[in-house]
């Protein structure tokens, strides 16, 4: 089938203005939030309902053409693209709120909600959605549940998959099935636990459940800086090992907090700190906050910080929040093209892999700043490069790779939050023998035997070993994109 | 020859145990390698498997060729107090494993119903939580990873050793829960929590229909209990229910959050060391006990339902969290009728544990929503493909 003809057939579900079949419009989707992945979709497709998702998720199943389902394109793991010969069916007009069920502390929506409006939407009431990406202003919930988004507050409130109760899903057939229940109790196996961070391979999401936090009554917010790295991961591993669950507890080092400082999100991090700690504490009672907050200031002053101060009021807490939130944005001052990298370690080990990844930039003549989730050991070191030089390309592939066995090594895995998608797809074998890959594969195969989904992304198909097809006799082997120019 | 002949060769002498009395032969693998070795050769040989930890909380009743136990699983082969995280063979019991973490300062925040000497892998399988899932989540909550074998003796790792994770599809979550359905589990990374320093449980005596009232302020003052569980007077060998609250954390915060509660009773730490340990075994005492998860303010509706229906004389419910635990005498026509009436409710009924013949004709799981069957069954054969574990998972 042609482009042409299949865009027709699309219009004729979502309406003519919501088919992007133009070159100049396809490109706008041809990245997502990480800049060394490019492809061009062969059709964009925007439904505004679930009818008309299921339609075309029909009409793609009769034609055997793959698609990528798609959020606000916020990813980082260039997860959300499609090439040529598959559709890529952006989700962003499903932006409805469909309940928020107060008593049962639960909200019902579409994927399309930005993440940022659902807590906005639930304050009124005395509640939060608690998992907060950096992105949240733009990201959706069906983009944090297809990658199981985290973020800093994730620390004492749980990731995306702590936080869904139940979804409505469409497979690659078309064919519509429920996912958990009201309460969050699972009707036998958790298909739910399953199908979050799933990243699109096993369907689309139409509505999701999910649960949301009361809002806390009392918080502390804390910033103690430091004048050597080290130190500062050693407070990390200190408050954790005393007990103490902090609601949040960030790092930002010597290159990131300059970025943030001299950007427009200037929060008043100390220009000349190795390193600063954000250690947000909160609860019911605000003389018992306050008591921790005292107990968190001595650890740290105990591990060498410099000063601890607290914010004295709400503008305060927000901009050093800001600082740390749009600390990606901030580091735009630094280079023309950045690469946000994700992975996690154990907590105790952070001093020394901090270590590591320096003397990886120094040897690549890379500048990496580090911004990321302390208290889960979860690393962002985002490497500033110029996408125009080749040579550099090369220099940050490299970096990257040795970044990610640095972390492995140590223990940890190659993502904590963004996902595999296309870019991590080459060190899954570094982390998973071929036994457990084929797993994966077999598994995604019992949701999308024919591999249609967002073909192509989180396992490598040709590190995986075989696993019986005869598990599901209706599986054929994906077939080549049928969707010609 | 025999089955037990073959497997003596494969395994060694070491590894068979004295069989139960239904004289079906009783294995021990001694690793997670041997469990492997089992299980293909049992796919291959077409045997049929049953699966047990310690024994003590699902009957060994069910027809098999022969039994894995496994209870010669029971390494820690690492603690790491300073992450907070352990990483342990799935026979070990949960009482020796509790005793390890706490020499290290390490604690892992689960209270399942069963004895004390139950499996980790047996709690981890059939994700039975206790009254700290009100504070702690779900048995799911607490899981970094886990390694299992499949039906046909292929060894699978999902998840790692560290605090998040998204590196491919979350396996974990599909084994806690799967009752087995879905392979052996065999080793368990886990999310620990520091030794709390303050560990206090309060109670408060009274009627069902006020103590679930209290339990809904509670909830409501922004209190953040480890556990809020309501018990049944036969439960909580009281003459009335019982309201119990248990805080934990930092002296401080345990402190300020006692001065919220009232009227509540505090009991000495011997006495709240028994009362949660007397709720946990009893329910490994009647012949079924089930659970259902509905949401928070249908409890009080969802407590009347099981009174009308099966009786609650042995019940405990974290009326906050939904979630409720019944344990008695009854029969597979009311399970089946009362698992209907709830399905309508959009209330799953997961069977925890009874005797075979309840377990096969009503299932563990059953009453799916439309449309999750055929995947669960997909699941099933992909992970056990000659069909060698003895699972009940859907009823007859």
């Amino acid at each position: 089938m042609s482009t042409a003809a299949l865009a027709d057939d699309l219009r004729a579900i979502v309406g003519p203005r919501h088919v992007r079949a133009a070159p100049a419009e396809r490109v706008t989707y041809a990245m997502d939030g990480l800049p060394t992945h490019r492809r061009l979709p062969g059709v964009v497709v925007l439904p505004g309902t679930r009818e008309e998702v299921i339609a075309v998720i029909r009409l793609l199943a009769a034609l055997g053409i793959p698609f990528v389902p798609r959020g606000a394109g916020t990813g980082l793991s260039g997860g959300a693209l499609a090439d040529d010969g598959a559709v890529l069916m952006v989700l962003t007009r499903l932006n409805r709120i469909l309940k928020i069920d107060a008593p049962n502390r639960s909200a019902l929506v579409e994927p399309g909600v930005v993440n940022a409006r659902l807590s906005a939407a639930t304050r009124p009431h005395g509640l939060h959605y608690a998992p907060d990406p950096s992105s949240q202003s733009a990201c959706t919930i069906g983009g944090n549940v297809a990658e199981n988004a985290g973020g800093p507050h994730c620390l004492k409130y749980g990731v995306t998959a702590n936080h869904i109760l139940a979804l409505e899903v469409v497979l690659a057939t078309g064919e519509t099935l429920v996912l958990g229940s009201p309460g969050g109790e699972p009707w036998g196996p958790d298909l739910v636990g399953l199908f979050v961070g799933s990243e699109g391979n096993f369907g689309v999401a139409t509505r999701i459940s999910v649960r949301l936090t009361p809002l806390p009554r009392a918080v502390r917010t804390l910033l103690a800086d430091f004048m050597a790295l080290r130190a500062a991961g050693e407070g990390v591993s200190a408050i954790i090992a005393a007990g103490i669950v902090p609601a949040a507890l960030e790092m930002m080092d010597q290159s990131c907090i300059q970025a943030v400082e001299d950007s427009v999100y200037a929060a008043g991090y100390p220009r000349d700190a190795a390193a600063v700690l954000l250690v947000e504490l909160d609860g019911r009672d605000d003389g018992a906050v306050a008591a921790e907050a005292d107990a968190v200031t001595a650890i740290l002053k105990q591990a060498g910080a410099r000063g601890v101060r607290g914010a004295k009021n709400e503008a305060e807490r927000e901009r050093l929040w800001q600082g740390r939130k749009k600390a990606f944005g901030a580091m735009g001052r630094l280079s023309r093209d950045l690469v946000v990298q994700d992975a996690v370690v154990p907590r105790s080990s952070l001093p020394d892999v901090l270590e590591t990844i320096a003397g990886i930039a120094a040897r690549y003549s890379l500048v990496v700043s580090n911004v990321f989730h302390a208290g889960d050991g979860n690393l962002h070191p985002n490497i500033s490069f110029d996408a125009t030089d080749e040579a550099m390309r090369v220099r940050v592939e490299l970096a990257s790779a040795e970044i990610m066995g640095a972390c492995i090594a140590a223990g940890g895995t190659i993502t904590g939050e963004h996902g595999v998608g296309l870019d991590k797809l080459r060190y899954m074998p570094l982390i998973f023998d071929a036994e457990s890959l084929g797993a994966m594969l077999a598994v995604r195969r019992v949701f999308d035997p024919e591999e249609r989904v967002n073909p192509g992304k989180v396992v490598p198909v040709h590190a995986c070993r075989e696993w019986s097809r005869s598990a599901n006799p209706g599986a054929a082997p994906r077939g080549q994109p049928v969707l010609a120019q | 020859m025999t089955i037990l002949e073959k497997v003596t060769a494969l395994l060694g002498e070491g590894a068979v145990l004295e069989a139960g009395t239904d004289r079906v032969p009783r294995i021990a693998p001694g690793s997670p390698d041997a469990v492997a070795l089992l299980l293909g050769t049992a796919h291959q040989e077409g045997w049929r498997v049953r699966i047990e930890g310690a024994g003590t909380w699902l009957p060994s009743d069910a027809p098999a060729d022969l039994a894995l136990t496994t209870r010669r699983l029971d390494r820690v082969p690492a603690v790491e107090p300073q992450d907070l995280t352990a990483t342990a063979e799935a026979g070990i019991g949960l009482d020796q494993l509790r005793q390890q973490l706490a020499d290290r300062g390490a604690w892992l925040a689960v209270d399942p119903p069963g004895l004390a000497g139950r499996t980790l892998g047996s709690i981890v399988a059939t994700a039975t939580a206790g009254p700290l899932r009100q504070g702690f989540g779900p048995i799911k909550d607490h899981l970094l990873g886990v390694t299992f074998v499949t039906g046909d003796g292929r060894m699978v790792q999902s998840g790692g050793r560290v605090m998040k994770n998204v590196a491919g599809y979350d396996l974990t979550r599909l084994q806690a829960g799967g009752f087995g359905a879905f392979g052996v589990i065999v080793l368990v990374h886990l999310r620990l929590r520091a030794l709390p320093r303050a560990d206090v449980t309060h109670v408060l005596e009274g009627s069902r229909d006020e103590l679930t009232q209290v339990a809904e302020d509670i909830a409501a003052s922004g209190l953040t209990p480890a556990a809020l569980e309501l018990v049944s007077p036969a439960l909580a060998r009281r003459d009335r229910w019982v309201l119990a609250v248990r805080l934990v954390g930092s002296p401080t915060l345990v402190a300020s959050d006692e001065a919220g509660l009232g009227r509540f009773a505090k009991l000495r730490a011997e006495e709240a060391h028994s009362f949660w340990m007397r709720l946990a075994e009893g329910f490994a005492v009647r012949p079924v006990t089930f659970r259902i998860g509905g949401v928070p303010a249908a409890s009080d509706e969802l407590l009347d339902l099981l009174q009308h229906q099966v009786g609650d004389e042995w019940i405990s419910a974290a009326p906050a969290a939904g979630a409720i635990r019944w344990s008695g005498e009854t029969t597979v026509d009311r399970l089946q009728r009362l698992r209907r009436t709830l399905a309508a409710l959009e209330v799953p009924l997961t069977l925890e544990r009874a005797p075979w013949p309840v377990r096969t004709a009503v299932g563990h799981f059953g009453a799916y929503r439309e449309g999750a069957g055929p995947l669960v069954a997909g699941l099933r054969r992909t992970f056990d493909p000659g069909g060698a574990l003895v699972v009940a998972t859907d009823g007859a």
